[in-house]
C-alpha cells in the first residue's frame, strides 16, 4: 500500500454530497416525481453514511437500520406516487406550486 | 489500491447519475440516472461488507422503487411528465444555492470533526489492543458473517420495529389502492369516453 487507502470519511463525504444533491433537488425542481427521486437520493445519502459507520465500528446495527430505512423509502414512494397519479389525474397540467390549492 | 479504484468508480457513478437526476429534463432519464446512482451505492455497500444490504438495495430500489417510478411516468404519459419541469423561480434558486453551499460546508465540516475522531480512537485502538488494520474498530472477521448477525439483531433487539414495517407496508398498500380508486371515480370523464368507445365498438361489431 502505498498510502493510499479508502477510509471510511470518504464515503461519509460521498454520503454528505448525495445528500446535498437530492436536497437541491429537491427545492430546485417542481415536477413531483423527480422530487420524490430526490428524497430518494437524500435517503441513499444517508444509508450510505450507516453503512460507513457499522463496517467502521464492526456493529451490525447499522445495517438493520438501512434495512428500515428501505422499508420506509418503499412505503414513501408507494404513497408519494399514489398521491401524485391521484393529483396529476384531477388536474393534469399540476406542480409543485399547484399544490398549494390544498390549503383550501 | 483494487479497493480505491472500486471507490473511485463507484462514487463518481453515484455522483453523476445524482446530478443527472436533478438537472435531466425528461423524467425517464431522471430515473434511469437514478438507477445509476442506486447501483454505485450497491457496489459501496459490497465495498463493505454489506453484502446482504446490497442485494436488498438492487432488488427493492431498482427492481421495485425506480420501476414503479417509471410505470406512474409512462403512465402519465412521458410527454406530459416533461411538460411539468418548470424552471424554477429565482427566489427558490437562490434559496436552493444557499442551502446546498451551506449544507455541504457544514456537512463537509462534520465529517473532518468525525476524521478526527477516528484518528484519536485508532491511535487509542492501536496502543490499547495492537491492532494493525486502520479501517476496521473491531476485529473484521467476526464482522463478515453478517446476515447471521444481521439477522439476529433484527428478529431481537429490533423485533418490534420489523413487527410495526410490516404494519406500516399493509397501511401504505391499503391506502393507495383508496387513493386509486377514488382517484378512478374523479377521473369518470376518461372512463366515460373509454366505455363510450367500448360500447361504440360492441355495437359496429353487432351491425356486423
Amino acid at each position: 500500500m502505498n498510502g493510499l487507502e479508502v477510509v471510511t470519511s470518504w464515503y461519509l463525504v460521498l454520503g454528505a454530497l448525495l445528500f446535498i444533491i437530492g436536497g437541491t433537488g429537491l427545492l430546485v425542481r417542481r415536477n413531483p416525481l423527480i422530487m420524490l427521486m430526490c428524497v430518494e437520493l437524500m435517503l441513499n445519502g444517508v444509508n450510505l453514511s450507516f453503512i460507513a459507520f457499522a463496517d467502521r465500528f464492526g456493529d451490525v446495527h447499522g445495517q438493520t437500520v438501512v434495512l428500515f430505512v428501505l422499508v420506509v423509502a418503499a412505503a414513501e414512494v408507494v404513497v408519494g406516487l399514489g398521491l401524485v397519479v391521484a393529483v396529476l389525474r384531477a388536474s393534469p397540467r399540476a406542480t409543485a406550486d399547484d399544490l398549494s390549492a390544498l390549503k383550501g | 489500491m483494487v479497493e480505491v479504484a472500486v471507490f473511485a468508480v463507484a462514487a463518481a457513478a453515484c455522483l453523476v447519475g445524482a446530478i443527472g437526476v436533478v438537472l435531466s429534463r425528461n423524467p425517464v432519464h431522471a430515473a434511469l440516472m437514478l438507477v445509476m446512482t442506486l447501483f454505485g451505492i450497491a457496489v459501496l455497500f459490497v465495498a463493505q461488507q454489506a453484502h446482504f444490504i446490497a442485494a436488498v438495495q438492487v432488488i427493492v430500489y431498482a427492481g421495485a422503487i425506480v420501476v414503479l417510478f417509471l410505470f406512474v411516468i409512462m403512465l402519465l404519459g412521458v410527454d406530459r411528465a416533461a411538460e411539468l419541469s418548470m424552471g424554477a423561480l429565482p427566489a427558490q434558486r437562490w434559496t436552493a444555492a444557499a442551502f446546498g453551499l451551506g449544507g455541504a460546508a457544514v456537512l463537509i465540516w462534520l465529517v473532518a470533526a468525525v476524521d478526527r475522531l477516528f484518528k484519536g480512537a485508532k491511535s487509542l485502538a492501536l496502543e490499547t489492543a495492537g491492532l494493525t488494520d486502520a479501517g476496521a474498530g473491531s476485529d473484521p472477521t467476526d464482522y463478515v458473517a453478517d446476515v447471521s448477525a444481521l439477522a439476529r439483531s433484527l428478529f431481537s433487539d429490533y423485533v418490534y420495529a420489523f413487527e410495526l414495517t410490516s404494519l406500516l407496508l399493509i397501511v401504505a398498500v391499503i391506502g393507495t389502492v383508496i387513493l386509486a380508486r377514488r382517484s378512478g371515480y374523479g377521473g369518470s370523464q376518461h372512463n366515460g369516453n373509454a366505455s363510450e368507445a367500448a360500447k361504440a365498438e360492441t355495437s359496429s361489431e353487432a351491425g356486423q
